[in-house]
């Protein structure tokens, strides 16, 4: 005798529960009504970004409930010494009957942050997988022309050391500024950006060690572990080490990304990719190791200095701070520049290196800095030649 | 990549991390946990040439499923009743996801070991991740729902609203405090790996029974991801464990972590499993058997007692007392009929229970009728306006509870109300344990040890207080959860959109003002209060005043 139990199944009902299908207070309302979009109509990423890290100065009636021993809780205005307007109205105090509303939304100026490359979750992701699909396929492409074969020994030399010590500034970088950052800010808009900004770095740094990985499979005597001594031994690179772990040393956040995207990056970071690699490489019959730079170059050129521009605008054209916000950054300036331009110095010697030579040092070095000049006055600050020449 | 190329790939990162020469990076978080330097591997085993791809990968998957689910006209199937309380659960959960994503430095200071910081930086973008995809779940739901109110003015809600403030300790707790308090032990030995499965797994089954198959698609994608987090705190915890001097934290730590999560994460999900479902097949698990199932048995039995012999002190005692708290004193009904007694203070609408439902909670858990049928009979009889009140403010034996000053749950087990006077202020506390956690565990000094860096309780941890003396219309406008005609309520005790069955301000206008529990006790006198108490614990089940006494 068989019997066949039956399947236990939920079964689905017809409910009509789809818009528009009845009219009442509402029934028309699909919009989300607790921020004021920048633009008229709200973007697909304000939807899914704006005021999930909450404010108790305008919503958030109970306050914070967990703080850290001193009893902050939340994300503390201090964490950074540049204002926006609104921070030194008091948070509301609520108690017995006292109402939970606060100030009208935004109860402060840092919540008008939008990042202008509107990074969330889907285009982080297809960004960064097109990256990785597009350098292995360049990588495997010249492995299989056998592209590699036509470098130099010097070069090689070069490319084990100088380009793969470069992966560590990534990685230090991505993980212990702009990672350790994303804890820090006021509102989403500014901790999602700066987390995009470290997958960045960390994935550049990562690019750069299979690129290694790669070439020490291809190359017979390319030295996958020169880098490392490099990184920690090399005098020409000691310049750029200590400011980058200076960088990492930074309490205040925004003294953080600034110090780093405004200052370093463009002094460096694009002095060594743009100015270095990019231009030497070619002549010594290099054609892959500009596309793995270059991605990072477009990183940071297109996207994370981008977001770190309308950052600081938005500060320096603050309608209560603005002055305060310009005197500190000017200060900022005062401290990182001549540390970024002796980095800049140290690193001189690389230029000498490969038999067929990149543009000078000093020119590369004047186009960084003339680049950098631009960046400043755009954000309403000031830079003398003096001080760049230093 | 293939296998190999991935091995290779993965042992080639571990170069990427060194060790500063000149200047030390910023320390910002304190932590009175103690760990040595040690080598250690990266659990995680991530390489974000693979990484990224395989999530866009996902994302195809998730977003293709959206698609799909509005061409087919999904939400002709969908049970309000279900998608009611996603209007409560969707506004919280996109919080403890960034929290999570934020808490990842606070370990890289204190866990010595770079090898493990490329992984928690994975996490935390994974994190953005989960934020992301599910506002944007909840924005389609907005889009798509027949009723948008409460999804419309989510995030508002949520940060008003006092199970919005239940809900936020699910992500402040992973962010302040001593940070290993926080970021490891609260948040990944035990909210992420204890209580995501029923999150995340468990509430997904029971949305797809009630036609929504978009949210199983979002979170089973998120789950996904957790299996990687669960090891970034296991790599984290057996390195506490290394160091005794850890040993007496990691004890205090698991029982304030276990029980918080416990009392906020069991009181929403359970009630949305068992009240926020139309599936009343008998062969159906109850949330007492899930939590059975995915708790118990796979986190408590085969997770944490086999750490046993490394040192690490279990709190027995709490896991069989949460257990006892769901199976014999009816938490999760308890806290489904406040948040019913409640619900003009909310921002969603709740459906009254039918005959199908009690027998299911009948057949689920013996005795239920005799306890909570005739409640829920009298909420059915009060749901659409008619000349009363709301039914907190009839009389259908229900003593309104006190408030925990911990979990913020009210003290819905009478029984096991604890009162106790505490930086100065008489408090209520729904059980032993909170009032544990507290006076004793968020303080500076832990068992006669100094705990400097341990975090503190703040903020106005009791609603009512705020609203102490208002008339409740007054206190709905201040909230902000009323519709675009200005007078009708989000929140209804019904599901009929018939504008005129529908609850407004008018109504609210003309009830009793809102008194605060904690206001009135610190008001009495200690005698009044002694008294108080001692009546309050002889009342109950569901929410009945104490019989006379003789
Ligand atoms: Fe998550
Ligand atoms: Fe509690």
């Amino acid at each position: 005798m068989t019997s066949t139990l039956e399947r236990s199944l939920p079964k689905p009902t017809f409910t009509d529960a789809e818009a528009g299908a009845k009219e009442f207070p509402d029934s028309n309302a699909r919009t989300f009504n607790y921020y004021t979009p920048q633009k008229r109509k709200p973007s697909h990423y304000e939807d899914v970004t704006v005021e999930v890290q909450p404010d108790p100065r305008h919503y958030l009636s109970q306050g914070w409930l967990y703080g850290f021993s001193d009893g902050r809780g939340g994300y503390p205005l201090e964490w950074t010494a540049l204002k926006a307007w609104g921070s030194d109205r008091p948070v509301p105090v609520r108690g017995p009957g006292s109402g939970g509303k606060g100030y009208d939304w935004p109860a402060l100026g840092w919540h008008e942050f939008r990042d202008p490359n509107e990074e969330w979750e889907l285009s982080l992701y297809r960004y960064n997988s097109n990256v990785v699909r597009q350098l292995t396929q360049n990588v495997e492409a010249a492995r299989q022309s056998k592209a590699f074969e036509q470098w130099n020994r010097n070069w090689i030399n070069f490319v084990e050391r100088h380009v793969g010590a470069w992966m560590h500034v990534d990685h230090g970088l991505g993980l212990y500024v702009f990672a350790n950052a994303n804890r820090r800010a006021p509102t989403n808009m500014h901790n999602n950006a700066i987390s995009v900004n470290s997958m960045h770095r960390i994935r550049s740094a990562q690019d750069l060690a299979l690129y290694n990985l790669t070439l020490s499979e291809e190359i017979a005597d390319f030295d996958g572990s020169a880098h490392l001594a490099t990184w920690s031994d090399d005098p020409a690179w000691q310049g750029v080490r200590r400011t980058a772990e200076a960088l990492t040393a930074i309490d205040d956040w925004c003294e953080a990304i600034f110090a780093t995207n405004v200052i370093f990056e463009p002094l460096i970071g694009e002095l060594f990719r743009s100015h270095l690699i990019q231009q030497a490489a070619p002549g010594n019959g290099d054609f892959v190791t500009p596309t793995v730079v270059g991605a990072e170059e477009y990183d940071f050129a297109e996207r994370d200095l981008r977001y770190t521009k309308a950052m600081f605008e938005l500060l320096t054209a603050d309608r209560e701070f603005a002055d305060h916000n310009k005197s500190i950054l000017q200060s900022w300036l005062a401290d990182w520049v001549p540390r970024c331009l002796l980095a800049a110095r140290t690193f001189q010697p690389l230029w000498s290196q490969p038999d067929a030579k990149p543009p000078r040092f000093e020119d590369g070095l004047d186009r960084a800095k003339t680049r950098f000049s631009r960046i400043v006055s755009d954000l309403g600050l000031t830079i003398t030649a003096e001080e760049l020449n230093k | 990549m293939s296998r190999q190329s991935m091995a290779k790939a993965h042992q080639k990162i571990q170069e990427l991390s060194w060790e500063p020469m000149y200047h030390q990076p910023v320390s910002q978080y304190g932590t009175d946990y103690t760990f040595q330097k040690a080598k250690k591997k990266d659990p995680l085993k991530q390489v974000l040439r693979s990484y990224f791809p395989m999530q866009e990968e996902k994302d195809h998957r998730v977003y293709g499923a959206s698609d799909g689910a509005i061409r087919g006209n999904m939400f002709r199937q969908v049970q309000e009743r279900w998608l009611e309380w996603q209007k409560l659960f969707l506004s919280i959960i996109p919080l403890p996801e960034i929290s999570a994503a934020r808490a990842m430095p606070l370990l890289f200071r204190n866990v010595p070991n770079p090898e493990l910081h490329n992984g928690q930086a994975i996490q935390m973008i994974d994190e953005v991740r989960h934020s992301t995809i599910q506002q944007n779940l909840k924005r389609l739901y907005m889009q798509n729902y027949i009723d948008p109110a409460g999804f419309n003015s989510s995030l508002r809600d949520f940060q008003n609203d006092y199970c919005g403030t239940i809900g936020r300790q699910f992500a402040e707790g992973f962010i302040t405090g001593d940070a290993i308090t926080a970021a490891s032990i609260y948040l990944t030995i035990v909210a992420e790996t204890a209580f995501t499965n029923t999150l995340f797994v468990a509430m997904p089954a029971e949305a797809a029974a009630n036609g929504d198959y978009l949210l199983p698609t979002v979170f089973h994608s998120v789950q996904s991801d957790e299996s990687r987090h669960i090891s970034n705190g296991y790599a984290t915890l057996l390195m506490a464990l290394s160091d005794e001097n850890n040993h007496q934290l990691l004890e205090r730590d698991l029982r304030y972590a276990w029980w918080n999560n416990h009392r906020v994460v069991d009181a929403a999900i359970g009630t949305f499993i068992e009240y926020g479902t139309k599936d009343r097949r008998k062969d159906r698990e109850s949330y007492a058997e899930m939590w059975r199932r995915w708790i118990y048995d796979d986190y408590y039995r085969s997770y944490l007692v086999p750490l046993e012999k490394y040192g690490l002190v279990i709190p027995h005692d709490l896991i069989e007392e949460a257990w006892n708290q769901i199976w014999n004193k009816g938490y999760v009904h308890e806290v489904a009929q406040f948040f019913a007694t409640g619900w003009l203070a909310n921002y969603w609408r709740i459906d009254p229970m039918t005959d199908k439902d009690f027998e299911w909670f009948e057949y689920k858990y013996p005795g239920w009728y005799d306890r909570y049928g005739k409640w829920w009979e009298n909420y059915n009889r009060l749901s659409v306006a008619n000349g009363h009140n709301p039914i907190v403010f009839e009389d259908v034996d229900y003593q309104y509870p006190h408030r925990c000053w911990t979990c913020m749950v009210p003290c819905l087990v009478r029984e096991d109300m604890v009162m106790d006077e505490v930086d100065g202020q008489v408090r209520t506390y729904c059980h032993e344990a909170c009032r544990w956690t507290d006076k004793v565990a968020f303080r500076p000094t832990y068992q006669g040890r100094e705990t400097p860096n341990m975090g503190q309780l703040i903020g106005s941890r009791e609603w009512e207080t705020l609203y102490h003396g208002w008339n409740w219309a007054d206190v709905v406008s201040d909230m902000g959860f009323v519709r675009d005609d200005g007078n009708t309520l989000v929140a209804q005790p019904h599901l009929n959109l018939d504008p005129k069955k529908m609850w407004t301000l008018d109504h609210l206008r003309r009830c009793p003002p809102l008194a605060s529990p904690n206001v009135l006790l610190n008001e009495m006198t200690p005698e009044e209060r002694t008294a108080f108490h001692s009546n309050y614990v002889r009342g109950g089940p569901a929410g009945r005043y104490a019989p006379a006494e003789v």
